[in-house]
C-alpha cells in the first residue's frame, strides 16, 4: 500500500488544529477572565499547558473522570462561565455520553465540548481510542451544534464563534497539522459550507481533517482528467447547511461525501437522507470507515487503507463520472 | 413564618403532593414524602432565592439530583410563589412541562434532572465558578441513597474536596429503600459516613423528618472550613402516611381512592397535633 505523504505545495503548511484552539483559548482569556478550559488529565494532548500557566484559575482539573469532566463544565456554564471541557473524543463522547445528553443539551448549558485527537488520529493505540461513532452520536442529540473544522483558519475562527455563542456545541479536533486549504475564501459561518475550491463537475463534500485529501483528489482530477470538482469543508455537520446542498445537486453531477468516522450516521448519510428526500438522484457514494473491526495503523495507513485519500477519492471521482 | 406553621406546611405539603400524585395517577409517593421535609426548610428557611428574580446571579442554588421525587419539588415551589398551585393540575398531562422530573421550563428549576448521579458534578462546578467569582451563595444537592453506586458520583467526591467547596451542600435523603428493595441489599452503601470522611468531606448526620434540626444543619455551614459539606439525612420513605412507612410498593405507587381518602385524614389528624 503506498502512501501519500507528498504535501501539496501550494498550499501554506499550518500546524495542528488542536493547537490552534489552545492558542485561540489563550488569547480569549487574556481578556476574557470567564474563559474556562475543564481538563481530564488532557492539558497535554489538547495542547493547553501553557494555557494552564498563563490562566490557573482558569483551567479546572478533574482528572481522569470523563463524566464529571461534563457534569462539572455543565455547572461552570450554568454560572455564567464560557466553558470547553476537553477530552480525547473517544471519552469524550462515550464515557460521558448521558452527561453530554442531559446536563449540556437537554439543559441547555453552554458547553463546548472539545473532543481532541479524534477520529482515527490515536492510529495504533487501537479502536479503544478511535472516535468514528460521534457523528453519529452527537447527530442524535437536540440542541447541539458539531463542528469539524478542517484547517487553522477554521479552528480558530470556530473557538472564537463558540466562545461568544452561548449554546452547546460539539467540538471535533485532530493531531495532524493541517495546511490552510484556501488563501482566499476567508468566510466561516457556522451551519455554512466552506467552498475550498470552485468546480462545476462534481462536488466533493468532506468534513474535518478529510478535506485535504479531497483537496489533492480535486487537484488530480483536474491536472489529469481536467474535471473541475468543489470541494466543500462541511465544517457544521448539524445544522447541515441544505441550502449548498441544494446547490451542489442542481445539475446532477456526482456527490462524494469524505468524513473520518463510520460509514453509519455521519456526513454522508445526513447528506443523503436530505438530498434523497428533496428528489435528487446525483451519482453519490458515502467515503467512510466501514462497518468493521478497523483495520490497525496510523491514521494515515487507515486512511489510505479505506480510499479516504488522493487515490482513493480520485477512483471513486473517475467511476461515478464514468470516465 | 413560626415554627408550628413551619410544621404546619410540612403536613399540608404532603398532603398536596399525594393529592396531584392521586390525581396524574403517577408519581413518586415513597421518596416524595421522604423527603419533603428537607424541602420545606431549604426553600423556607435556608435557600435565599426570589421567586421574583429566580435567576439572581447571587441566589444560593438547589438541583435536585433525586429527580423522580419531583411532586414534593413541585408542590414545595408554588407555595413557595414560584408559579400558581394550579398550574400543577396538568402533572403529566399531553404537553405540561409539569412531568415526572423537574425542567428548566418551569420557574424555579435549576437543571433538568432524573437520570441518577448527575446533580452532584453539575453542583461541583456551580461551586467552583462561585468560588472562583468569589461569591457567597451556596450550593445545594438532594441525593437518595439509592443513586449513591452510581460512578459520577464518586468523581465528584473527590472532585468537590479537592477543591475545598465548603460553599457545596450535599443532602442524602437516606430513607434506606429502592425500586427492588433495602439499599444495604440491592447494593451496599452502608458506613456512608466513613466512606465520604474518607472521600474529605465533613459529614453531619440528622434526622430528616425534624425541622429544626435540619434548619440547625443546613444554615450552620460549613461544618469544616475547605471541606466540603455531607449531610445524611435519616429518613422513612413514605413518612406521613401510615400504611406507606417503609413499604416497598409506596416506591412509585399510586393510592386508590379509599386510600388516598385514608392518608388525607391521617395527615389531617397530624396537623391537629401540632
Amino acid at each position: 500500500m503506498q502512501l501519500d505523504v507528498i504535501e501539496e505545495k501550494d498550499l501554506k503548511m499550518g500546524k495542528a488544529n488542536q493547537e490552534v484552539f489552545s492558542k485561540t483559548m489563550e488569547e480569549l482569556a487574556a481578556t476574557d477572565r470567564h474563559i474556562i478550559a475543564v481538563t481530564s488529565d488532557s492539558r497535554g494532548s489538547g495542547k493547553l499547558v501553557p494555557f494552564g500557566q498563563k490562566y490557573p484559575n482558569q483551567i479546572v482539573e478533574v482528572g481522569i473522570a470523563e463524566q464529571n469532566l461534563v457534569g462539572v463544565a455543565a455547572g461552570l456554564a450554568s454560572a455564567g462561565k464560557k466553558t470547553f471541557a476537553v477530552s480525547p473524543a473517544c471519552f469524550l463522547t462515550a464515557r460521558s455520553l448521558e452527561q453530554i445528553k442531559n446536563d449540556v443539551a437537554y439543559s441547555d448549558n453552554p458547553v463546548t465540548l472539545v473532543g481532541i485527537s479524534a477520529g482515527v488520529s490515536y492510529g495504533t493505540l487501537g479502536t479503544t481510542h478511535h472516535s468514528l461513532h460521534d457523528y453519529a452520536v452527537m447527530r442524535a442529540i437536540n440542541n447541539l451544534i458539531i463542528v469539524a473544522p478542517a484547517d487553522n483558519f477554521e479552528t480558530e475562527q470556530a473557538v472564537r464563534l463558540a466562545a461568544a455563542l452561548n449554546k452547546p456545541l460539539y467540538m471535533r479536533l485532530g493531531k495532524k497539522a493541517m495546511p490552510f486549504l484556501s488563501e482566499s475564501n476567508h468566510s466561516f459561518e457556522l451551519g455554512k459550507g466552506r467552498i475550498v475550491r470552485e468546480g462545476e463537475d462534481m462536488a466533493i463534500i468532506a468534513t474535518g481533517e478529510t478535506v485535504y485529501p479531497a483537496w489533492k483528489a480535486a487537484k488530480s482530477l483536474e491536472e489529469k482528467y481536467g474535471v473541475n470538482a468543489a470541494v466543500i469543508s462541511m465544517h457544521t455537520i448539524k445544522p447541515l447547511d441544505t441550502d449548498l446542498l441544494d446547490k451542489l445537486a442542481t445539475k446532477g453531477n456526482p456527490i462524494i461525501t469524505v468524513e473520518e468516522h463510520m460509514v453509519n450516521g455521519g456526513l454522508g448519510e445526513a447528506c443523503a437522507s436530505y438530498l434523497f428526500q428533496k428528489g435528487a438522484r446525483n451519482p453519490f457514494h458515502i467515503m467512510a470507515i466501514p462497518d468493521e473491526y478497523t483495520v490497525t495503523g496510523s491514521q494515515l495507513e487507515i486512511f489510505t487503507h479505506y480510499g479516504i485519500s488522493r487515490k482513493g477519492i480520485l477512483e471513486k471521482s473517475i467511476e461515478l463520472l464514468k470516465l | 413564618m413560626t415554627d408550628k406553621e413551619l410544621k404546619l406546611k410540612s403536613i399540608y405539603l404532603r398532603k398536596n403532593l399525594l393529592k396531584y400524585i392521586y390525581k396524574a395517577k403517577a408519581g413518586h409517593t415513597g421518596g416524595s414524602l421522604s423527603c419533603v421535609d428537607t424541602l420545606n426548610v431549604l426553600y423556607n428557611r435556608v435557600l435565599k432565592i426570589d421567586p421574583e428574580n429566580f435567576r439572581d446571579p447571587d441566589r444560593d442554588r438547589y438541583i435536585q439530583s433525586k429527580g423522580h421525587s419531583v411532586e414534593a419539588l413541585f408542590v414545595t415551589l408554588a407555595d413557595r410563589g414560584f408559579y400558581p398551585e394550579s398550574d400543577l393540575e396538568t402533572l403529566c398531562q399531553y404537553q405540561s412541562h409539569y412531568i415526572g422530573h423537574p425542567t428548566k421550563k418551569i420557574n424555579g428549576i435549576e437543571q433538568n434532572t432524573g437520570a441518577l448521579g448527575h446533580g452532584l458534578p453539575i453542583c461541583v462546578g456551580e461551586a467552583i465558578a462561585a468560588k472562583l467569582d468569589k461569591k457567597s451563595h451556596r450550593v445545594f444537592t438532594l441525593m437518595g441513597d439509592g443513586e449513591l453506586p452510581e460512578g459520577s458520583n464518586w468523581e465528584a467526591f473527590l472532585a468537590a474536596a479537592h477543591y475545598k467547596l465548603d460553599n457545596l451542600y450535599a443532602i442524602l435523603d437516606y430513607n434506606k429503600q429502592q425500586i427492588t428493595g433495602a439499599t444495604h441489599e440491592v447494593m451496599n452503601t452502608d458506613s456512608v459516613r466513613e466512606k465520604l470522611e474518607a472521600f474529605g468531606w465533613s459529614v453531619k448526620e440528622v434526622d430528616g423528618h425534624n425541622l429544626t434540626a435540619l434548619e440547625e444543619v443546613l444554615n450552620n455551614g460549613p461544618f469544616e472550613a475547605g471541606k466540603p459539606n455531607f449531610i445524611i439525612a435519616h429518613t422513612i420513605k413514605g413518612k406521613g402516611v401510615s400504611f406507606m412507612e417503609g413499604v416497598m410498593k409506596w416506591h412509585h405507587g399510586v393510592p386508590s381512592p379509599e386510600q388516598y381518602e385514608q392518608a388525607q385524614k391521617e395527615l389531617d389528624q397530624a396537623g391537629v397535633l401540632i
